[in-house]
């Protein structure tokens, strides 16, 4: 039954765009939000052998689709991501034909994402990738002004890039494999181990997700996508769109099809510690409230690149942890920044200061999420940080532990630079009459917040049942 | 034969790989928005070529055509949307030569 | 074989020619004309199908694409046009001399392989792979043309303020 989840978004866009008279945009809203928070609870109270079943159509579609429990946390992650970007993009999109739109979009966004997750072929791979892009170039330059249409060209012109040097790589596998299905590449990748098309083609493909991700040496596009884009496409950027398109790919196939590596792992850890540190530095001298958040995004995503190239099964558990955790975190600090750029009119940080009295809401879970991001317990952010470091301590990699250690406080420099200058302070004269935000941001912002915390108190339970089994897939 | 087959594989591979790097040079020495799309479409060429030459090596002409089929279908769509935003630029800027591209490459 | 050279050959040059000359109308014809070679080629590797595509969809639609909308944006005078095509010379003269020397230096590598490849399992058939196997694929294509008509809806509708 794992088709419905690409099916019922797929109905539901045929259905919103019937010509039938009311407020479709209204009913597009109900449709995706339920469906979006319909997909986190189902996955959540993970009915086992009711994935097993087959369609009830029989034979007539041969999706080929396949979960294991780290489907299972980019499913949740990506049912939470979108119902909150859903409801923010209701309160800060005004115009009903443009809500239509949007709701669309992030239907077909959410098709792109849950496909991805699921599927088990290189190729459909890069159709879903491609469904995921197609949708964010939009969803970017949905307003039209100028700065959003540049970070859409931005992103289209690297996107290709990337699609171009996985569709390379995936041809020069095809040299070596009968098909292009995970388990004849990578059958094809442990016969042929040390030719050099095959190492080429993997480096390649590796490569192309650095892209995709915004890796450092290739994270030019990240910050003007992420600050450009309006409110609800940022959220929905920097929480899922490109944790699934780089990093979720990135670790399914580490870990599954391309086999440990170790060229690989040297790579992946090199780069994820540079990634951790130049987008820290790069955090520290910003002004745009967003731009900070999306530097903050490359840096976070480097710990979980670090703790998949650490290769042992606990650090692939904390980067899978902390993928889940960023999503979330990431996902709130944005919805903060949304709602602080609706009721100021900016996102320049410089330009405010004593918001906490009048956006309570905003200003305590704007605080709980920046406590997660820099790693302070309890919050569910201390948990996987300090999994992926132990993971490395284990490993005896000393020194990219202690980079990840001192980042983290570097970390809590730059994002509580940003409290102190929205949150805390005095008030400006011209802010007086600053109000909380609507209510469709306060909820989404208020459940992010709860699910931070309820992570973190709950970890000890989550480890053994939840987290090491996603890893022991691993062999 | 099989040295025949070699050498055309290795004769296609170097025409598809100069292709590319046409592609990437004028991708990244442009300005010009448009310029840039045509550069994308090079570099799209020229995997075009490969997955069709990865088929036909290996005897496997029925997947690589359903590859390619399918890449031209996307490649479509990404190069209407791609014009599209850059026809949005043009309209607040009355010019396409801007230097949106110079940051890229940092 | 020598077919396939030439063929190669005149792939490369037009490909080249693309991406140096001037006028942005000229570009847009070579990169139909590079289309067009690539179709040739991609039906002597035994491939009619995705060259009937390659010649209908990228050297006529998206050449069609290109050409509205370089008609509508180029506006050129003869003297930028002259300013631009010294600009253009002085950025493009390393092209041609790096494309030349990777062409000598690739064609010196005695490259030998076989391509020993598992048995196969399904049918080399394009139709039955598109059709009966790749439904997946059928379905991500079909949602992608959506996602195009949406992009041009929210990219091209009128515009409020002029």
């Amino acid at each position: 039954m794992l088709s419905l989840f690409l099916l019922l978004p797929f109905l539901g866009i045929i259905a919103l765009n019937l010509p039938v008279k009311g407020r479709r945009d209204a009913a597009a809203f109900l449709y995706t939000l339920s469906l979006s928070i319909g997909q986190a609870i189902v996955v959540l109270f993970n009915p086992g052998d009711f994935w097993a079943k087959p369609d009830f159509w029989g034979g007539f579609f041969n999706l080929g689709l396949y979960a294991d429990n780290l489907t299972f946390v980019m499913l949740l992650s990506i049912g939470i991501v979108v119902s909150t970007a859903v409801c923010v993009g209701w309160q800060t999109i005004s115009d009903h034909r443009q809500r239509l739109n949007f709701y669309n979009l992030v239907l077909i966004a959410l098709i792109g994402m849950n496909g991805t997750v699921m599927l088990t072929d290189i190729f459909s791979l890069y159709v879903f990738l491609e469904v995921t892009a197609i949708s964010s170039f939009i969803l970017i330059a949905f307003h039209r002004d100028l700065n959003a249409l540049e970070g859409a060209f931005k992103y289209i012109v690297l996107s290709a890039l990337a699609t171009v040097l996985m569709l390379t790589s995936i041809a020069a596998l095809l040299l070596f494999s009968g098909g292009t299905s995970f388990a004849a590449v990578s059958a094809a990748v442990k016969s042929n181990s040390g030719n050099v098309i095959v190492i080429i083609a993997v480096s390649l493909f590796i490569c192309g997700l650095f892209i995709k991700g915004g890796l450092v040496p290739f994270h030019g596009w990240l910050p003007a996508a992420y600050s450009a884009a309006p409110a609800a496409v940022s959220i929905l950027l920097a929480g899922i769109v490109t944790k699934v398109a780089g990093i979720y790919v990135l670790i399914r196939l580490v870990r599954d099809v391309f086999g440990p590596i170790s060229e690989i792992s040297s790579v992946l850890m090199l780069v994820g510690t540079f990634s951790i540190i130049v987008g820290a530095l790069a955090a520290l001298k910003q002004d745009n409230f967003k731009k900070i958040l999306a530097y903050s995004s490359i840096s976070q995503v480097g710990y979980i690149v670090l703790g998949l190239g650490c290769g042992s099964p606990l650090g692939i558990a904390g980067a899978i942890f902390h993928l889940f955790n960023h999503s979330i975190f990431k996902s709130l600090l944005f919805v903060n920044s949304a709602a602080v750029e609706k009721q100021t009119g900016s996102t320049d940080i410089t330009k405010m200061g004593g918001l906490g009295s009048r956006m309570p809401y905003s200003n305590a879970t704007n605080l709980i999420a920046i406590f997660s991001t820099s790693g302070i317990p309890p919050m569910a952010g201390f948990w996987s940080k300090l999994v992926i470091i132990m993971a490395l301590w284990q490993m005896g990699h000393f020194t990219y532990a202690a980079i990840a250690i001192l980042v983290s406080v570097i970390t809590l420099a730059y994002l509580l630079a940003i409290q102190r200058k929205v949150f805390f302070g005095i008030l400006p004269q011209e802010l007086k009459h600053i109000k909380e935000a609507g209510i469709w941001i306060v909820i989404p912002a208020v459940t992010l917040a709860i699910i931070i915390i309820g992570t973190g108190l709950c970890f000890p339970l989550l480890f053994k049942s939840f987290l090491m089994p996603v890893s022991s897939f691993f062999k | 034969m099989v040295n025949d087959m070699s050498q055309l594989f290795w004769m296609c591979s170097i025409a598809g790989f100069l292709v590319f790097i046409i592609g990437i040079y004028g991708l990244l020495v442009t300005f010009n928005l448009i310029r840039a799309i045509i550069g994308l479409e090079l570099l799209t060429k020229s995997v075009t070529l490969f997955l069709i030459l990865a088929g036909y090596v290996t005897g496997q002409t029925g997947l690589a055509q359903a590859l390619a089929i399918t890449l031209i279908v996307i490649e479509v769509v990404v190069i209407a949307i791609a014009v599209g935003i850059v026809l949005c630029v043009f309209r607040h800027n009355r010019t396409i030569d801007a230097q949106l591209l110079r940051n890229i490459k940092g | 074989m020598v077919i396939n050279i030439i063929i190669l050959i005149a792939l490369v040059t037009a490909a080249l020619w693309t991406a140096m000359t001037t006028r942005l109308l000229r570009s847009a014809v070579g990169l139909a004309i590079t289309s067009a070679i690539l179709s040739i080629l991609i039906f002597r590797l035994a491939s009619p199908i995705a060259a009937v595509f390659e010649l209908s969809v990228c050297a006529g639609l998206i050449f069609a694409i290109f050409i509205i909308s370089i008609t509508v944006t180029q506006r050129v005078t003869p003297e930028a046009f002259e300013t631009r095509k010294k600009e253009r010379m002085t950025k493009f003269w390393p092209l041609p001399i790096i494309v030349i020397i990777a062409a000598v230096v690739l064609t010196q590598i005695h490259f030998q392989t076989t391509f020993n490849l598992p048995a196969q399992t399904t049918p080399n058939d394009v139709k039955i792979i598109l059709w009966n196997l790749r439904h997946l694929d059928l379905l991500g294509q079909i949602v992608i043309l959506l996602t195009g008509a949406f992009g041009v809806v929210i990219l091209f509708k009128e515009w409020k303020n002029g």
